[in-house]
């Protein structure tokens, strides 16, 4: 009986240690790799977390993608060195704090934070706490940034794009009757809209109807359809991602209603969505910072190669990542920092440098940043006309 | 003579799980203390704590009780939930951390209990897969509400209000719960030794009450419903009391959970969480306490370690875990368990001798 | 007109819930196993299918009867593999190994066919019938849905009441002990049980996916949670349950999201399913099972 418990305690202790040896082992690969680094090549380390498993796996994958063509290029041409691991959160905020330790056991140097908001919202603290610079492809709620100096983000902040968008209908008399539907379980969604209500409101514009959905009922959108038809909405605000645009969008046809469409930077993709109809997403508005169809020399190449590499057309969160490495080698380059350097050396040089930066991407000339981490960039409005962005 | 050994099963139970408990709490101490242990571990000890209590918590509901439950994640959420607005109330009247923490798990405990009894007084007529889907249910339902809640806190007090933000903050006035968006920039107050306390409270209370009368009364009724009627055992007593423990620890589990972590919406705790506290039960045994306890922290730590694999590791997690239920209820296992009664009986024989 | 409309929104996705629910309660009522990865066997087929019409060009029907097959053979696969050697095990270890192989099923679709969601396109054509004047439309997928509910529906009542292996299926479900006696190869039946569900998975993801476009790794398993709420809410094990159950869930989901809130709609869809389930315990059309001491 006794020895019963006597060997479990063994066996539990016995994994203890396992881990504690794990643990350890991370630790004195951290020390070995440390020391090579500075012997030969010394790259900075780049780590981030992203769902690359799950439903949200897309936007994990493409910013994995977008960085890692970034980091490939900028080795190849010698100079500033990158190392990158991305590390899969599922989209789960305790997920992506394992996932940045794991990074943190490795040596992440600079990081690329999270792909999505609430994960990025978790990590952030972290990275606060640790002093590690963190620049964010794709997070865009505030509350990532918010308080937190060495936290910055690439993509601009969701009350920004609803604002924005209430802006660009209101100037341009685009509709006078407005429905919305957004997803009331994410933070992305129900962040545009509150901004969006809260403007639409100052502009005067006239909100007829809203509805929402969650994930366990995207897929029928007939009543949200309904009601906004039923109220004579001539203009569809769509704060969403585009795989349940490309639902309403087809529903709206087969219900025989057919509004203006206007949607924010989640919809980019929908036309290169496999398989969609894209004479479905004729004349559906908008607002963007990055445009796969581009005719400029570094959209092509970089999206020509992205195919090539990933065979998938890159959406704007690849981009995004892929402008956040070169952001960071335009950082470096500024302010001369070296891979040797801790951490938290680099992010005291970071937090000084990001603000005196204006970078040239693939999301935006000219984008510069204040000392509170968010991003100024002017989102482009787009409409699909046959089949292709059209800038307005 | 079988009573004794009944007893002394449970003893030998109860030293197990405690046992555990306590050396791997001194372990990790000892790995901490001589800077031993990878961030990536001490970031998980504090949800590895409140997965075992939730393991041993819905252990008590499935294993002992003999109910399906697939919504235990929604006390979870309640807990949580709870607990974050306690903390943020209390923040100015009560500046010691631990305190604060006790009492928001108090009052976690109290909420997901009440929740527990909502939910239990229907629930618990029902039968089998019915009250499974019910359960589900009931967790779906909580997701959903919490999910459009809206509570602030100004100088006037704590303000709720559902679906949409009906109520405007006086200067200086802070949202607690922003519906969808959930909490934002909780300040973390839980730690392993909270934890670890609160692993020792669950297993104290809950070992006390399966090796009670209570427990026994419980466990009649999981065994033979009609039977323990028969000997004047109050069924939906025992049911509702086993389910609304259960509840309260889980609640328990939940503000630990959200302190923890800077950030916390409704979409956490969904039916895949429950499942997987679900998957912690089974696999360390329906009834079994400390199999739980291994069970929860294995399972939490093990798609960590799978982390070198990359793209495979949710795969290789898949696997693994098919692979350690089959392994469980095959022949080899049971072969082994024949030997080792079989060595414990010769053992027995030979003292008697003796 | 807007009810009727709405109507007929609920029973298109009410059809969808149903055929995926039959193949739900035809496997938990013959191997007493809930299935929890029926969902994404579901999101294989519709996979297949996509495929065979995308990149190799063939006609929707055959890739619906590739999908088929397909299906049929990985359920027997998955059987013979993760839930035969538990056959003497606790329902719940079953339940948990089926959580394992549906993990299993959507990370090998994520690594097979990567993250990007695909837009299928509908197997049945993009035909509708409009009454009154346009006011109401009723797609050609929903009548498709409907009618091959119907047509499953009365033929897996057919068989399991009529056919020497239906009946057979029928002892196993009743007593698997007695049954082996009667000379029935239970592991044999109940591995036909898991093809003919399997098979019915595959036809319920093509039309899953052909009535709302949108297919990812992770498609099945929302509608899988849903259906088998279903296949509970008409009493699970029953045939005709299942498909009532179905319709009558996506009839509720819809009106829920019409006439109270689309912000509270799932709460009142789960809040109506626990007052059905209350009035009748054992699901609409569930068998009342007395209790032996």
């Amino acid at each position: 009986m006794m020895k019963k418990a006597l060997s479990l305690f063994l066996a539990a202790a016995m994994c203890a240690g396992m881990l504690a040896g794990c643990g350890g082992g991370a630790d004195t690969n951290e020390a070995t790799n440390g020391d090579s680094g500075e012997s030969t090549a010394a790259a900075f380390k780049i780590g981030g977390t992203g769902p690359l498993t799950g439903d949200a796996a897309i936007y994990g994958n493409a910013v994995k993608n977008g960085a890692q063509l970034a980091v490939d290029e900028i080795n190849a041409e010698g100079g500033v060195q990158f190392e990158l691991k991305m590390e899969d959160d599922e989209n789960d905020p305790e997920k992506a704090v394992s996932a940045y330790n794991a990074l943190k056991d490795w040596g992440v140097q600079l990081s690329l934070s999270s792909v999505t908001s609430k994960p990025a919202e978790a990590t952030a603290t972290e990275n606060f706490a640790d002093r590690i610079f963190a620049l964010t492809p794709s997070a865009s709620s505030t509350a990532v940034t918010e308080g937190k100096d060495n936290v910055f983000q690439m993509c601009f902040a969701d009350p920004n794009q609803g604002t924005a968008s209430a802006e660009y209908i209101a100037d341009n008399q685009l509709g006078t009757k407005i429905a919305v539907i957004y997803k009331n379980d994410d933070v992305y969604s129900s962040g545009i809209y509150e901004k969006f209500k809260a403007e639409a409101e100052t502009k005067g514009l006239n909100i007829v109807s809203t509805t929402t959905f969650t994930s366990s009922s995207a897929t029928d959108f007939s009543v949200q359809l309904g009601e906004a038809k039923a109220a004579g909405a001539d203009l569809l605000f769509l704060p969403i991602y585009y795989q349940p645009a490309s639902l309403i969008l087809q529903q709206a046809k087969s219900m025989g209603y057919a509004p203006k469409f206007f949607g924010v930077d989640g919809m980019d993709g929908i036309l290169t969505l496999e398989g969609f109809d894209t004479s479905l997403a004729e004349g559906v508005m908008l607002l963007t910072p990055f445009n796969a169809d581009a005719e400029d020399e570094k959209t092509q190449s970089f999206v020509t190669k992205y195919k090539e590499q990933f065979g998938d057309v890159p959406n704007q969160f690849a981009a995004d990542a892929y402008d956040c490495v070169y952001a960071y080698k335009a950082a470096i380059e500024a302010s001369g920092a070296t891979p040797d350097m801790s951490a938290e050396e680099l992010c005291d040089l970071m937090i000084q440098t990001f603000p005196t930066l204006t970078f040239d991407g693939l999301t935006g000339e000219g984008v510069t940043w204040d000392s509170t981490g968010a991003v100024s960039k002017s989102p482009k409005g787009m409409v699909i006309q046959n089949g292709a962005y059209v800038g307005m | 003579m079988k009573q004794s050994k009944n007893l002394l099963a449970g003893k030998r139970d109860t030293l197990i799980s405690f046992g555990i408990v306590i050396v791997a709490f001194i372990v990790v101490q000892i790995m901490i203390m001589t800077g031993n242990i990878s961030s990536s571990l001490k970031g998980q000890l504090v949800p590895i704590c409140a997965y075992i209590v939730m393991a041993v918590s819905l252990n008590l509901t499935v294993g002992i009780l003999g109910e399906l439950s697939l919504g235990h994640a929604g006390f979870m959420s309640v807990g949580a939930f709870a607990g974050i607005v306690a903390t943020t109330s209390l923040a100015e009247t009560i500046p010691a951390a631990p305190l604060r923490l006790a009492i928001a798990m108090v009052i976690g405990a109290v909420c997901a209990a009440i929740a527990g009894v909502i939910v239990g007084v229907p629930v618990l007529r029902l039968k089998g897969d019915y009250l499974a889907i019910v359960t589900l249910a009931f967790g779906e339902i909580i997701k959903n509400i919490v999910g459009v809640l809206y509570i602030g806190r100004d100088s006037s007090g704590l303000h709720f209000s559902l679906i949409e933000q009906k109520f405007e903050l006086a200067e200086g006035g802070k949202m607690i719960i922003n519906g969808p968006m959930g909490v934002s920039g909780v300040t973390k107050i839980s730690s392993f030794t909270a934890g670890f306390v609160l692993i020792l409270i669950t297993l104290f209370i809950i070992l006390n009450l399966v090796h009670s009368r209570t427990g026994r009364a419980i466990m009649s009724v999981r065994d033979n419903k009609i039977a323990a009627e028969s000997i004047g055992i109050s069924v939906t007593r025992y049911k509702l009391l086993a389910f609304v423990i259960s509840a309260a620890f889980a609640g328990m589990a939940g503000t630990l959970y959200a302190m923890n972590f800077s950030t916390v919406t409704a979409a956490k705790f969904d039916f895949n969480t429950s499942i997987l506290i679900l998957v912690f039960v089974v696999l360390g045994g329906l009834g079994n306490i400390w199999g739980s306890i291994i069970a929860a922290a294995l399972l939490t730590v093990l798609p960590e370690l799978l982390r070198a694999v990359n793209d495979y590791r949710m795969l290789i997690y898949a696997i693994l875990l098919i692979v350690m239920m089959i392994f469980n209820n095959s022949g080899v296992k049971e072969r082994l368990m024949e030997k080792r009664a079989a060595r414990r009986a010769a053992k027995q024989v030979s003292k008697e001798g003796l | 007109m807007t009810f009727l409309s709405y109507l007929i929104s609920g029973i298109s996705l009410g059809s969808v819930y149903a055929i995926i629910a039959l193949g739900y309660t035809m496997v938990y009522g013959i191997a007493k196993m809930l299935n929890f990865a029926h969902g994404d066997v579901i999101m294989v087929g519709a996979y297949i299918s996509f495929c065979t019409t995308s990149y190799l060009g063939l006609s929707p029907l055959v890739s619906v009867l590739l999908a088929i097959v397909v299906c049929t053979v990985l359920g027997i696969v998955i059987e013979r593999l993760a839930y035969k050697p538990l056959r003497q095990a606790p329902a719940l270890a079953v339940l948990i190994t089926a959580i394992g192989v549906s993990y299993f099923l959507q990370n090998a679709a994520l690594l097979i066919w990567g993250s990007s969601s695909k837009t299928f396109s509908s197997v049945v054509g993009d035909w509708s019938i409009k009454l009154f004047n346009d006011q109401l439309t009723i797609t050609g997928v929903t009548i498709v849905t409907v009618l091959a509910c119907v047509v499953i529906m009365v033929a897996l009542t057919l068989f399991t009441t009529k056919t020497k292996l239906g009946t057979a299926m029928r002892a196993v479900s009743e007593d698997k002990g007695a049954a082996q006696l009667m000379g029935i190869s239970v592991n044999s039946t109940i591995s036909l049980t898991f093809a003919i569900g399997s098979g019915l998975a595959a036809i319920a993801g093509v039309l899953l996916c052909s009535a709302y476009p949108m297919l990812m790794p992770t498609t099945g398993s929302m509608p899988g949670i849903k259906a088998f709420t279903a296949a509970v809410f008409g009493g699970i094990g029953s045939i005709p349950g299942a498909m009532i159950g179905g319709i009558l869930l996506g009839i509720i989901e819809i009106f829920a999201k019409a006439y109270i809130s689309t912000q509270l709609s799932d709460a009142v869809v789960f809040a109506v399913l626990i007052v059905v389930l209350l009035v009748k315990p054992d699901g609409l059309l569930g068998k009342r099972v007395s209790e032996k001491v």
